[in-house]
């Protein structure tokens, strides 16, 4: 039977993909219509067939396969090599130093019912580093920060938050500034390392997890490791860019000198490259903080769980006043690596006498941390962080009474624009992709695919499609690819919106973007906290969440395209007679073509590791597979399956816009 | 075409002493770019195309063809040749900082390709130094840490390497700087910091790759006038790269014009300008005002019947501009005599017809 229907439909999955080749005669708005028209035709005939649903519960051979194979590793993790001698062995080391830390800061130590270190101490410290590697404001934001996570009620997870960031920041840059400043002296590396951190880049957060259980068994280990794999990226990619840039000229200088390799490295590239560095460093570390709060999923400890179970019990008080600590940890850490690379450049224009100064100021600010280290390791007061965290249920309080208020008399106005959004866009979108045949929306994608990005970037698509059926998953993955299309597609709007008004306007601009700025830092689960407030658990949170967090990086990158426009095009339209729309719409962005993609590529990405956390709040498909996959075991290869989906989705996202990017510079 | 390589008298104030053995002496010098470049040079064949054809036959560029020169020491030896011409390619493989393909680069007696890694360090660290364009400043050490930073690596003390540094800045008229970092100096002051640094290791041989092209023309007057005083100062031998003929001629001692990485003609100024070797040469030349560059050797004439020879007395060195007042007060032709003998004589028609501007001399 099934043979029967397919001859003639495969012949039809061609169809869709024909007018590609008179692309270049016809115009491509005219091409993409044809594919959409022939779409929707054929989805009004055959809705509903070959669809390939598969149930929450049901399993495919492949996540079957998974499984054993899970069980296998777990039966074996103690006498295979592999593991008894590589894996395990990184597992203890990882291991230990999250512990160390633990003890020192967060965890009971020993015989000891506190940390070694107790609150008094990590206060002294951390407002004692931010004022030696920063400057004073940025010390009493430290301060005054780790004092509000005390006040919170939530001193222990803040701090265990905090050691699996520091642990998974000090291994990735033991790694990444050598490999860094490997790439950027070696060409040849750089060239075989620049895919790679690409593709690490563009994964969602999510994905990462579920592969290292298989491997490192769930826990502070694995989730450190992770971590270390998600942030470390950001530190090569500057290092290296910034060994690059050094300028030429006095690299030679210190040749012609006779500076030997090492010389040259130590005396001029090195430190020639800090600050850059120093900003790569920022990136690792907003990066960790992100990732160690995600890894609540595979048991990390920390504030993590307090919101990961909060969001799962819709307790949006107590998500919220966990959130706020990760918010403020985010700016704390930020802020201080921010000063930290402005630092030097500053104490370069400052007085003289300030530098004099500053030595002995430091070894008298050590030495009263000292005694503050001190006293938290003797006396109880010092150690436990007095009062039982009333501020935190004041904000956890205060935080659902909004709620409530919120929910009571706005939800005619929240419900409204939810459901105008659902049925009208999202649900006809979802329906279309989902009910569709697997291989129409597969010939659709690949033929987009082509008439966007070329030829490659087609073969690509049709891999990835060929893969994602492979899965077993199509039918969540299609509804993630629409819940993700939908949600850039208003992150496109509100980019270019704001965008455009940004880049006309430069004191828009300083209005806007330094909350932009602040809102990339945060980790993308905190996001999903007031939305739940609003819009309850569905899909439609997690949407808005994504366009949240994916509109300031697409009103970024457009703002800085629609600037780059040249002044004196803008100039000749005008006094050709253009008003403001036709200036916009006939020069500015036709001219940030290349911005608006590359804004459209990014979006995407950010906007799909978003809409797969949505699945912590009932956004359903892959990101629910992935979640459902931690939590039970004979759902395990489900979600790893689910996780290689998202994975495959990025990756078709990503080549497709990245090569209609470069189409559009070319 | 062959390089007109003309011995004439020096200029005034340059050490005259041991020109016989020149300080660098530079044999067949090629550099080729591209792939299997060392091919070039050892085909007859190849080396005969121009720029052009060898870059569609071979897919190399060669950026220094066959050049051969001298620097005597204590001279100003300036490459000028505008910008593709192979001059900032030809210094660096002086020091190979860019690798020679082909060729001898001779210093004190040894070919310095020859030369292994330490050697050449070696060399660069005591014998030679270099101020480039764009400066090279390091932005994170303060003045006297930059000039200073040469000796650093040869692993001088800090005590002692600062003390030489002052000497050093001083000299280059940067007292009082000593401790600002080098973006908060002007250009004119930040490459006086690379001059200082080119100078803080006391080498032989100082190269400058077009050092002032960066900076305006008035600061570019004053840094060319230190240069001079520099070098009437420490006496050094110093290659100048340059694409500007003014500047050329008024530091050069002798000048080596190159081409499409082909040395055209070397000579002294006077020589360029008197005795242009080809058509590319004489257009350079062309907008020179010559009476600020010949000398009255260029311009004399034998004496004829009917000429009086008891009119003063000047050198056939003397220059146009100098003597112009001398033979135009003078109602007699004036006597060019070097070492009691007469060369020629230079009357007004002579003076007249190169401070008019027209075809004169050679």
């Amino acid at each position: 039977m099934t043979v029967a229907i397919e001859k003639p439909e495969q012949t039809e999955t061609a169809e869709p993909a024909a007018p590609v080749k008179a692309a270049r005669r016809i115009s491509r708005p005219m091409v993409l219509g044809a594919i959409v028209v022939v779409w929707l035709v054929l989805f009004a005939v055959l809705r509903g067939k070959q669809t390939l649903t598969l149930a929450a519960a049901d399993l495919t051979d492949l996540h079957r396969w998974i499984n054993d194979f899970n069980d296998s590793i777990g039966a074996n993790r103690n006498s295979n090599p592999l593991f008894l001698y590589f894996f395990n062995e990184i597992r203890l080391v990882i291991d230990n130093l999250v512990t160390f830390i633990q003890h020192l800061i967060s965890q009971p130590s020993g015989a000891r019912p506190v940390p070694e270190i107790g609150w008094l101490g990590v206060v002294g410290i951390a407002g004692y580093v931010s004022w030696a590697v920063g400057n004073w404001r940025v010390a009493l934001l430290a301060v005054a920060g780790f004092t509000f996570f005390g006040l919170q009620g939530l001193w222990q997870e803040s701090m265990d938050t905090l050691s699996l960031t520091l642990s998974a920041v000090f291994v990735a840059l033991l790694f990444a500034i050598p490999i860094g400043v490997w790439a950027g002296l070696s060409d040849r590396f750089n060239r075989i390392a620049t895919p790679f951190l690409d593709f690490m880049q563009t994964m969602p957060t999510f994905v990462y997890l579920a592969p290292l259980t298989l491997f490192f068994l769930i826990g502070g280990a694995s989730a450190t490791i992770a971590t270390v794999i998600y942030a470390a990226p950001p530190t090569i990619r500057i290092t290296a860019h910034a060994i690059r840039n050094v300028s030429k000229t006095t690299v030679e200088a210190a040749d012609s000198l006779g500076a030997t390799r090492r010389q040259s490295l130590l005396k001029v590239l090195l430190p020639m490259s800090k600050r850059t560095v120093v900003m790569g460093v920022n990136q690792t570390i907003m990066a960790a903080l992100a990732m160690v709060t995600i890894a609540a999923l595979i048991n990390a400890p920390g504030l993590g769980p307090v919101v990961l179970q909060a969001l799962q019990s819709l307790d949006v008080g107590t998500a919220f006043n966990a959130g706020l600590a990760i918010v403020v940890m985010a700016i704390v850490l930020d802020r201080v690596t921010t000063a930290a690379a402005a630092r030097e450049e500053n104490a370069r224009n400052a007085k003289h006498d300030f530098a004099k100064w500053r030595r002995p100021l430091l070894g008298a600010g050590a030495a009263v941390t000292a005694v503050l280290i001190y006293l938290s390791h003797t006396y109880l007061w010092a150690a436990d962080f007095p009062g039982d965290g009333t501020v935190g249920s004041h904000i956890a309080s205060a935080a659902d009474s909004a709620t409530n208020w919120a929910q009571d008399s706005l939800s005619g106005l929240t419900n409204t624009i939810r459901d105008v959004i659902t049925n009208g866009l999202l649900n006809p979108f979802q329906t279309l992709v989902t009910d569709s045949p697997w291989w129409l929306v597969g010939a659709v994608l690949v033929a987009l695919g082509v008439v966007l990005g070329g030829w490659k970037s087609g073969v690509t698509t049709a891999v990835c499609v060929g893969l994602l059926v492979g899965t077993g998953l199509w039918s969540d993955a299609m509804t993630t690819l629409a819940s993700t299309l939908v949600a850039t597609v208003l992150v496109m709007v509100l980019g270019i919106v704001f965008g455009v008004w940004m880049g006309r306007s430069m004191m828009v601009d300083r209005l806007i973007r330094p909350t932009l700025d602040a809102a990339q830092v945060m980790p993308p689960f905190v996001y999903l906290v007031p939305f739940l407030a609003l819009f309850g658990p569905t899909r439609f949170t997690a949407i808005v969440a994504a366009i949240v967090y994916g509109a300031p990086v697409a009103m970024k990158i457009i703002a800085d395209g629609i600037r780059a426009v040249p002044e004196t095009t803008v100039e000749a339209a005008t006094s050709a007679g253009c008003n403001t729309w036709q200036i916009i719409t006939k020069v500015q962005l036709p001219m940030s073509r290349s911005a608006l993609t590359l804004a459209t590529n990014q979006g995407l990405i950010y906007v799909l590791s978003m809409v797969v956390v949505g699945g912590l709040v009932g956004a359903g498909a892959l990101g629910y597979d992935v979640v459902a996959g931690f939590s039970r075991g004979e759902l395990y290869g489900k979600g790893l399956a689910a996780g290689l989906a998202i994975v495959l989705l990025g990756v078709m996202f990503d080549r497709i816009t990245q090569a209609a990017a470069r189409r559009a510079t070319a | 075409m062959t390089p007109t390589q003309t011995e004439v008298a020096h200029r005034s104030g340059t050490p005259q002493d041991s020109e016989d053995t020149p300080v660098i002496s530079v044999r067949r010098l090629w550099k080729v770019f591209g792939p299997k470049a060392e091919r070039v040079p050892d085909s007859e064949e190849l080396c005969g195309l121009t720029r052009r054809e060898l870059m569609d036959r071979t897919g190399c560029t060669a950026a220094v063809r066959d050049v051969n020169f001298d620097v005597r020491k204590g001279e100003v030896f300036v490459v000028m040749g505008l910008s593709g011409s192979g001059k900032s390619t030809l210094v660096r493989c002086l020091t190979r900082l860019i690798e020679p393909t082909s060729g001898e680069v001779v210093f004190e007696g040894q070919d310095i390709r020859e030369a292994d890694a330490a050697r050449l360090r070696d060399l660069r660290r005591r014998k030679f130094s270099m101020v480039f364009q764009h400066f090279g400043l390091l932005p994170h050490r303060r003045v006297v840490d930059n000039v200073s930073f040469g000796l650093e690596i040869r692993g001088m003390s800090k005590a002692e390497r600062t003390r030489r540094a002052m000497e050093v800045v001083e000299l280059v008229g940067l007292a009082g700087y000593e401790n600002s970092y080098p973006d908060q100096l002007s250009g004119g002051m930040q490459q006086r910091v690379g001059l200082a640094r080119a100078l803080a290791g006391d080498p032989d041989v100082l190269f400058f790759d077009e050092p002032f092209s960066a900076l305006d023309p008035l600061i570019r007057r004053d840094m060319q006038n230190e240069v001079i005083r520099l070098h009437h100062e420490v006496g050094k031998t110093m290659v100048f790269i340059t694409h500007d003929l003014s500047e050329a001629l008024k530091l050069g001692d002798r000048i080596l014009i190159m081409r499409d990485g082909k040395m055209v003609q070397c000579g002294t100024g006077d020589e360029l300008v008197g005795a242009p070797a080809d058509d590319y040469v004489r257009e350079f030349v062309k907008d020179v005002p010559r009476g600020d560059v010949l000398t009255l050797r260029w311009i004399m004439r034998a004496p004829e019947d009917g000429d009086a020879l008891d009119g003063p007395e000047l050198g056939p060195d003397v220059v146009v501009k100098e003597a112009t007042r001398a033979v135009l007060a003078a109602d007699k032709p004036i006597k060019v005599v070097e070492d009691g003998k007469l060369l020629g004589i230079v009357g007004d028609e002579e003076i007249l017809a190169v401070v008019a501007g027209q075809e004169g001399g050679a």
